[in-house]
């Protein structure tokens, strides 16, 4: 038997239902890789390794006994910091919330562990979800495994804000984890490392039970090695949840078994407005690479337009701190997490001393911001404005999917970069998901897929962007792009 | 728009977020620096359109008019909700005294 690691969620299912190994089996080596690992990633903030086991021995159990097995039966998997799991240690990477073990179990997890996953513990993250590189986090940086091919050893940023999801999966500790997708925390980090993710349609996956960042936008998705992993795992994630107002009373789409990277008849559309100066020649020459992989898989390809694209990233920057300064409100010392209370302070002042010891400075920079954008005589200039063009750029895809059925698009304006080398420059962070926004702020579909490695041997993604509830038209045309760019590279092992 | 350091205080104080003259300092220019870039949303002519309040089309559902709908939300769950509470005491949150 080879390395079970090395297995991804569909191999590792198959398996345990066939009897080639055991959920035991899996579980314990992938507890074992976790644990040496974290040291050198610490793409975990919790491990639990006895959650995976007894999920595990639960399905060996199962199978021992006959019955049916359910979607992600033995494959134990990562899960980002920001889903709340009832007796675990649940803090959004802050710490504000250090400590706080909730009573509950979130509904997307709850889905998980009923189709069969197990545990392996709590991924790392950018604090609340704000960040672009896993450099905010209250429990230290994560650390992409991989490194450029010129011998340099420089610490790499694996993306965020699901960035220990990502190290985790390309670093082969779990064989798939959850990811968040607010503005590209899904997709950006999937490109950092060379794996895929998939951030549904708003509404797909309940948001209950996960820690709020901008309600409007949060999405949680899939992340793992492959296509057909990630259409396996969505399925058992998503599902109406009456919990959640903006769940989507719809049903589950078999995608897994629907996918097919024959694209005849279908259209896909690049557009114009992505080609922006000072994009990273060789992230473009990788788009030409994938029009020509969907080409070949059958489908024709046209230019479409998307005008606003350009006032996308600064509409963000004000509709998510906005929705950010109110989901934030809550942590007030007062009935979970940190409470600072100074010597002689009243309860103002507890709420203030709190909060500027429980939030990290990006985390406070958006509150601040969210809080001005939203604050009388600047709301309508601001706030509404940017509502506004929300409608124009949700618009503005409507319009392109009257000509094309899926958009292709880089994920990322360059490869992953060195920590430290933005962090103390907020905007050129924020620029990082200049290629992500736009779908988020229409609520679409949108995944990334890896596409090949730069010339310092650096992966790089490609972006698919479908209409609304059209997961599978996205996915399709992922598998189109992995089946030609046989991506096999993965980081060698130096911790 | 240049926002001053003392309008970055009252933001910060509206955010009940304690900040010292070294974090307002730090803060103010990097503060401005985004507020001028998000600025450029001022060239879109928008007359016309409305505010997006709801990016996929979906109704607001009512849930039943019951005590309890739901085990988990409906309530009857005091300890839960108390457990992770800095300072519980008597089946209640506690607090800095409030009334003089």
């Amino acid at each position: 038997m080879s390395d079970l690691t090395d297995l991804g969620v569909a191999a590792i299912r198959d398996g345990v239902s066939s009897g080639q190994f055991s959920a035991r089996e899996v579980a314990e080596a992938f507890n074992a890789n976790v644990a040496a690992a974290q040291d050198a990633l610490n793409a975990f903030i919790v491990a639990t390794p006895e959650k995976a086991l007894e999920a595990a021995d639960a399905v060996d159990a199962a199978r021992a006994k006959g019955e049916q097995l359910g979607k992600m039966a033995g494959v134990p998997i990562g899960m980002k910091d920001l889903f709340a799991t009832k007796g675990v240690q649940t803090t959004a990477a802050s710490h504000i919330l250090e400590g706080f073990v909730p009573e509950y179990e979130s509904t997307v997890s709850a889905n998980l562990w009923r189709a069969g996953a197990g545990m392996l513990g709590k991924l790392n993250m950018d604090q609340f979800a704000m960040g672009s590189s896993n450099e905010t986090s209250y429990f230290g940086n994560v650390i992409s495994p991989w490194r450029t091919s010129d011998g340099g050893n420089a610490a790499l940023a694996p993306g965020g804000s699901s960035g220990g999801s990502s190290a985790a999966v390309a670093a082969r500790l779990c064989p798939a984890a959850t990811g968040t997708d607010t503005g590209g925390s899904i997709r950006q980090p999937a490109a950092f490392v060379g794996i895929s993710g998939i951030k549904p349609t708003y509404g797909r996956c309940s948001r209950w039970g996960v820690v709020a960042f901008a309600s409007s936008l949060d999405q949680a998705g899939p992340m793992a090695r492959d296509v057909t992993d990630c259409a396996i795992m969505l399925e058992a994630m998503a599902g109406f949840d009456p919990k959640d107002a903006t769940s989507l009373n719809l049903p589950v789409p078999e995608w897994a078994a629907n996918l097919s990277d024959d694209l005849r008849g279908k259209r896909v559309g690049i557009p114009r407005e992505y080609r922006m100066d000072g994009t990273d020649p060789e992230i473009l020459a990788s788009w030409d690479q994938g029009i020509e992989w969907l080409k070949d898989a059958g489908a024709e390809v046209i230019e479409v337009s998307l005008p606003h694209t350009k006032y996308a990233l600064p509409a963000y920057y004000i509709v998510a701190p906005a929705e950010a300064s109110s989901n934030l409100a809550r942590y007030d010392g007062v009935r979970y997490g940190l409470r600072d209370l100074p010597q002689g302070a009243n309860l103002q002042e507890m709420y203030a001393a709190t909060r500027a010891a429980g939030f990290g400075e990006e985390v406070k920079r958006r509150i601040l911001i969210g809080t001005y954008v939203l604050s009388a005589g600047f709301y309508d200039a601001y706030y509404n404005q940017a509502q506004r063009v929300r409608t124009l750029i949700a618009r503005d895809f409507e319009q392109a999917f009257e000509t094309c059925d899926v958009i292709l698009a880089p994920t990322t304006p360059t490869a992953s970069f060195a920590l430290g080398d933005k962090v103390d420059d907020p905007l050129a962070m924020y620029l990082n998901d200049v290629f992500a926004v736009p779908a988020s702020l229409a609520g679409l579909p949108a995944m990334s897929v890896p596409a090949g490695l730069n010339a310092q041997g650096l992966p790089l993604g490609l972006q698919l962007i479908g209409k609304a509830f059209d997961e599978q038209g996205v996915l399709n045309a992922g598998l189109a792009i992995e089946r030609r760019a046989g991506f096999t590279a993965r980081p060698d092992r130096w911790w | 728009m240049s926002v001053t350091r003392e309008t970055v205080a009252k933001i910060a104080s509206l955010a009940r977020i304690r900040m010292d003259d070294a974090a307002l300092d730090r803060m103010a220019p990097e503060f401005n620096a985004i507020l001028d870039w998000v600025e450029q949303l001022g060239e879109v002519d928008t007359s016309g359109v409305e505010p997006m309040t709801a990016v996929i089309p979906n109704t607001l559902r009512l849930r039943d008019d019951v005590v309890d709908a739901d085990p988990l939300t409906g309530g009857g769950m005091r300890e839960s909700v108390l457990a992770n509470a800095p300072a519980a005491e008597h089946g209640f949150f506690g607090v800095p005294k409030v009334i003089e």
